[in-house]
C-alpha cells in the first residue's frame, strides 16, 4: 500500500539475556486492523511498547505519516495519535470513571465537560458507561470500555488493543468488533494482539507473525487457517489432547447452596452455586474473569471455610474442614496464581512439592521433614512433566511461566487426587506445553478422578470437558454437556452482553 | 482538687497550640501515604526539624528563619529517605525506622551546646479589635502565624487533592503504581517529591514544640508525636480534615490532662500522661471503620520493568 500510517522498520531490543525484538519491521496503513500473532514471550509486548513510547528500541526507526517518530514516553505518543488499550487495565480502582479517563488524557477538560464527553462517546459507540461510578465496582467488560473511551476521547490515528477480549464474554465481542470495525471505516488504524486465532480471522486484513522476537511471516487471516497461523506461531505441528471415552462413575462431590464471602473488597460472593460432580467426569466452568472464580477455587480448597452442609465429598461434609484436611481426603487443587499462590516464589522446587504433597506423599513424618523423600517427589514430578529446569534445588521463581505451571499442575496429578480443582490451568503457557497439561487433566480423569477445569479460555473448556457451567456474578449456570454445545448459548451462559448494545451510527 | 483553677478559655487556646505540631506532621505524612510511600521516620524528621529551627532561631534571633530551617532540615533528612527507598529500592519499613533513630541521635548530637537556651519568642499576630471579642477573641486571636499556617495548610491539602490534577495524579501514583507508570507518569519523581513535603511539614512540626510549645531543647522533646502522627492518618482513614479533628482531639486531651494535674487531681500523674495517646487512638479506631481508603500501592516498592 502506498499510503502508509505507520512505518517500523529493523527496531530491535534487547534486555539482558534475552534479545526481545530482532530487526522487527511493520507497516500499517490507515483504517488497517492490523493482527500482531505470537505466543508468549515472542516479543508483542515489547513492540507495543516500543509504540508507546514504554520502552526506547536499541536500534531501528519508527516513521509516523513520513515523519519521524520516536516517542520518549507515553504522553509523547498520545499527541503523535497514538492510542492503547492495555492487557492487564492500567485503570485505578479506587477512582471514578472519569478520574480515570482524565490520568490518560493530556488536556482534559473540567470534570464536567469531562462527563459530558464520555456520555457522548459512549453513546456514539454503543459502550454505555456512567462517569462518576468508581472504577473498582465495574465489571472486566466494563473497565474495558473506560480504556477504550479514554482512547477515543484523544481522536487516535493508531489504536492499539492488548489482547482485548480475553476477558470478555462472545457477544460482548462481537459489540467491540462492532465498535473496532466502525473505527476502522472512519480511518482509525488498529494494531491488534491476540492469541484467539479464530478471532483474528473474522477482525483482521492482515497479520504479522512474531516467534522469538523475530518476524517469522505475514499472512491474510481471512484467507489462512486457524491451524495454519498456530503452527507458524509455535514453528512445529501442534498434538490434540485425545481421551477415551467412558462413562462416567459416581457422585463424588456435591455443592449445595455453596455461598461464600469474597476475601477482597473489589472480589465478588458465591451465591447460592449447586453442582454435581462425578467420578471420571470433566467439568469445565467459564465465566469472564472476576465472577467468582478465585473464590470458587478457594472454597473448594479449603482456604475460605463455608457453612455446613454446603460441600459434600462422597457423602461427608467437608465445608469447615481446612486445606490439609482437605487434602488428606484427596481434594487437591491448584489455584490460578502460580507465583505467590501456587508456589512460593523464593523456595526451591523440592521444598514446594514438599508444601502441598507432605500429607498424601508421607513426605515428614511426626512433624521432621523427609527431604530425601521430598526431593525424589520434586524429581519425579520434573521427569513426568518434562519441566525445564537444572534440578530440584532451583528457586520456583527461576522458572518461566509455562514450566513452573506443569510442575504446580503436575505435583496435584502425582498426587492421585480424587478430586482435582484447577483455575487457568494453561494460562500464558505455551501451546506444546497446553497440550500436555490437558492432556494429563484427560489421563487423570480416565483413572476415575473427578476434574474440574475453571478457565476463561472457552476453546479450551470445549476441548476437554464433559459438562460445561458458567460463573456470572458469583452464580453458576445449570450444567449442561459440552458436546454440542454452541458459541452463542456459552455466551448466555456466561450473562450475554451484559448491557452491551451495538454502536449506533 | 480544684477544678475552677482550670480558666478554659486558656484550656481551648493552649490545645490549639498543642495540637499543632501533631497537624503539621500528620498531614505531610497523609500526602507521603496517599502517593504511596509509607514512611516510618516521621519523628526523626520532627526532631531533626525541631533542632534545626531551635538553633537557627537563637543563631539569628529570628524565629521565623528558625521556622524554615526547620522545614528545610526536616526536607533534608527525608530525601535520605527518598534515597533509599526510590533509588536503592530500599524496604520502606526498615528505611522509615532508621531514619527515626538517625534523626534522634543526630538531633542530640547538634543539640548538645543548646540545651537550657531560650530561644526568642515568636509574637502573636495582631488582629486588633478581633482580639477584644468576648470567648472567641482570647481563643482564636491571639496566636502565632505558624498555628493558622497548619490550619490553612489542612485546608490547601483538601483542596488540592480533590480539585486539582496534581492531586489526581498523585492519589494515582498511590492507587497503582504500574497504571501510573504505564500512563507515563513519573512515578519516583512524584513520590519523591512526595517526601520531601512531608518531611518539611514535619520539620514544622518539630519546631514549634522547641520554638513555641515548650519553647526551649530537650533531647528526644518530640516524645513520641511523630508516631502519633503516623496512627492519626491511619485511623483518619486518609482524610485531612479527619486528621485535623483527630490531632485537636489529642491536644485537647493533652492540655486537659496538664491541668488536671496542675489541679491536683487524685489520679496517678502516669495514667493522666498515658491518657491523650489511650483515647485518641480508641476514639480514631471506632471511627476508621472503612479501611478501603489506603492507597492500594501503600508501601509497596515501583520498579520499572522495562
Amino acid at each position: 500500500m502506498t499510503d502508509k500510517l505507520l512505518d517500523l522498520s529493523g527496531l530491535t531490543k534487547a534486555y539482558p539475556g534475552v534479545v526481545a525484538n530482532d530487526d522487527v519491521s511493520l507497516r500499517i496503513a490507515p483504517g488497517e486492523v492490523h493482527a500482531l500473532l505470537g505466543e508468549n514471550g515472542a516479543g508483542k509486548s515489547t513492540l507495543v511498547k516500543m509504540i508507546y513510547g514504554l520502552v526506547k528500541p536499541d536500534a531501528g526507526q519508527m516513521q509516523m505519516r513520513g515523519e519521524n517518530f520516536a516517542p520518549t514516553d507515553p504522553h509523547a505518543a498520545r499527541q503523535a495519535g497514538v492510542g492503547m488499550v492495555f492487557q492487564h487495565f492500567s485503570l485505578f480502582d479506587a477512582l471514578s470513571v472519569a478520574e480515570n479517563i482524565a490520568l490518560g488524557m493530556e488536556n482534559p477538560p473540567r470534570m464536567r465537560e469531562l462527563s459530558q464527553q464520555i456520555r457522548d462517546v459512549s453513546d456514539t459507540y454503543g459502550l454505555p458507561l456512567a462517569p462518576d461510578r468508581i472504577v473498582g465496582d465495574l465489571s472486566a467488560g466494563e473497565r474495558q470500555r473506560v480504556e477504550i473511551i479514554r482512547c477515543l476521547l484523544q481522536d487516535p490515528k493508531l489504536l492499539i488493543m492488548d489482547e482485548p477480549t480475553s476477558v470478555l464474554t462472545p457477544q460482548e465481542v462481537e459489540i467491540l468488533f462492532k465498535t473496532l470495525r466502525k473505527l476502522s471505516a472512519e480511518g482509525t488504524a488498529i494494531l491488534y494482539i491476540s492469541h484467539k486465532l479464530e478471532e483474528i480471522r473474522s477482525l483482521c486484513d492482515s497479520a504479522t507473525i512474531l516467534r522469538l522476537g523475530k518476524v517469522v511471516g505475514h499472512c491474510t487471516p481471512r484467507e489462512t487457517s486457524a491451524r495454519d497461523m498456530a503452527e507458524m506461531m509455535v514453528g512445529s505441528a501442534l498434538k490434540t489432547p485425545t481421551r477415551d471415552s467412558k462413562e462416567p462413575g459416581e457422585v463424588t462431590l456435591t455443592l449445595n447452596k455453596l455461598s461464600a464471602r469474597s476475601a477482597h473488597a473489589f472480589g465478588m460472593p458465591l451465591r447460592e452455586i449447586s453442582v454435581e460432580v462425578r467420578r471420571g467426569e470433566v467439568l469445565g466452568i467459564g465465566g469472564v474473569a472476576g465472577n467468582g472464580q478465585d473464590e470458587l477455587l478457594n472454597a473448594l480448597s479449603g482456604e475460605t471455610l463455608v457453612g455446613a452442609g454446603m460441600i459434600a465429598f462422597d457423602g461427608r461434609d467437608i465445608g469447615l474442614l481446612g486445606p490439609t484436611a482437605r487434602r488428606a481426603l484427596g481434594v487437591l487443587t491448584a489455584p490460578e496464581e502460580r507465583l505467590g499462590h501456587a508456589a512460593v516464589p523464593d523456595m526451591s522446587l523440592t521444598e514446594n512439592a514438599m508444601l502441598t504433597g507432605a500429607a498424601r506423599e508421607g513426605l515428614e513424618r511426626g512433624g521432621m521433614l523427609d527431604w530425601g523423600k521430598a526431593r525424589s517427589f520434586a524429581e519425579k514430578i520434573i521427569k513426568t512433566f518434562d519441566v525445564r529446569t537444572p534440578g530440584p534445588g532451583n528457586a520456583a521463581r527461576s522458572l518461566s511461566g509455562g514450566n513452573l505451571q506443569k510442575f504446580v499442575i503436575g505435583r496435584e496429578v502425582l498426587q492421585r487426587p480424587e478430586l482435582l480443582v484447577v483455575n487457568q490451568p494453561t494460562w500464558g503457557v505455551d501451546a506444546s506445553a497446553a497440550a500436555a497439561i490437558r492432556q494429563a487433566l484427560l489421563d487423570l480423569a480416565s483413572g476415575g478422578t473427578a476434574v474440574i477445569v475453571i478457565s476463561q479460555d472457552l476453546d479450551e473448556l470445549m476441548e476437554i470437558s464433559d459438562n460445561f457451567a458458567a460463573l456470572n456474578e458469583g452464580r453458576l449456570s445449570s450444567t449442561r454437556p459440552a458436546q454440542g454445545l454452541t458459541v452463542e448459548e456459552i455466551g448466555l451462559m456466561m450473562g450475554g452482553a451484559h448491557g452491551m448494545e451495538v454502536a449506533h451510527v | 482538687m480544684d477544678l475552677s483553677a482550670i480558666n478554659p478559655l486558656l484550656f481551648v487556646a493552649g490545645f490549639l497550640v498543642a495540637a499543632t505540631p501533631l497537624i503539621f506532621a500528620a498531614i505531610g505524612e497523609l500526602v507521603v501515604e496517599k502517593s504511596g510511600v509509607l514512611n516510618l521516620g516521621v519523628e526523626g524528621m520532627m526532631i531533626t526539624g525541631a533542632i534545626c529551627g531551635f538553633a537557627t532561631a537563637v543563631e539569628t534571633g529570628s524565629p521565623l528563619l528558625g521556622f524554615a530551617a526547620a522545614a528545610v532540615g526536616g526536607a533534608v533528612l527525608s530525601l535520605l529517605f527518598a534515597f533509599l527507598t526510590q533509588v536503592a529500592l530500599a524496604n520502606q519499613v526498615a528505611s522509615g525506622l532508621s531514619l527515626t533513630l538517625f534523626g534522634l541521635g543526630l538531633s542530640a548530637l547538634i543539640g548538645q551546646s543548646y540545651v537550657g537556651i531560650k530561644p526568642p519568642r515568636l509574637g502573636d499576630i495582631d488582629f486588633g479589635p478581633l482580639a477584644d471579642i468576648p470567648v472567641i477573641g482570647p481563643i482564636l486571636f491571639t496566636h502565632d502565624i505558624i498555628l493558622y499556617l497548619g490550619i490553612a495548610l489542612v485546608a490547601g491539602v483538601w483542596a488540592v487533592l480533590k480539585f486539582t490534577r496534581a492531586g489526581l495524579i498523585l492519589r494515582a501514583v498511590g492507587e497503582s503504581h504500574d497504571a501510573a507508570h504505564a500512563l507515563g507518569y513519573k512515578v519516583k519523581r512524584i513520590r519523591t517529591a512526595a517526601i520531601l513535603f512531608g518531611g518539611a511539614c514535619a520539620g514544622l512540626g518539630g519546631a514549634y514544640i522547641s520554638l513555641i510549645r515548650v519553647p526551649q531543647w530537650t533531647e528526644g522533646m518530640t516524645a513520641g508525636i511523630g508516631w502519633i502522627a503516623l496512627a492519626l492518618v491511619v485511623f483518619a482513614s486518609w482524610k485531612p480534615w479527619r486528621a485535623l479533628l483527630g490531632a485537636y482531639l489529642f491536644g485537647g486531651i493533652t492540655q486537659l490532662q496538664l491541668n488536671l494535674q496542675g489541679a491536683g487531681v487524685a489520679i496517678p500523674v502516669e495514667y493522666l500522661a498515658m491518657s491523650p495517646y489511650i483515647i485518641t487512638i480508641i476514639v480514631l479506631v471506632v471511627l476508621s471503620a472503612d479501611k478501603s481508603a489506603a492507597p492500594a500501592s501503600l508501601g509497596r516498592t515501583f520498579h520499572a520493568s522495562n
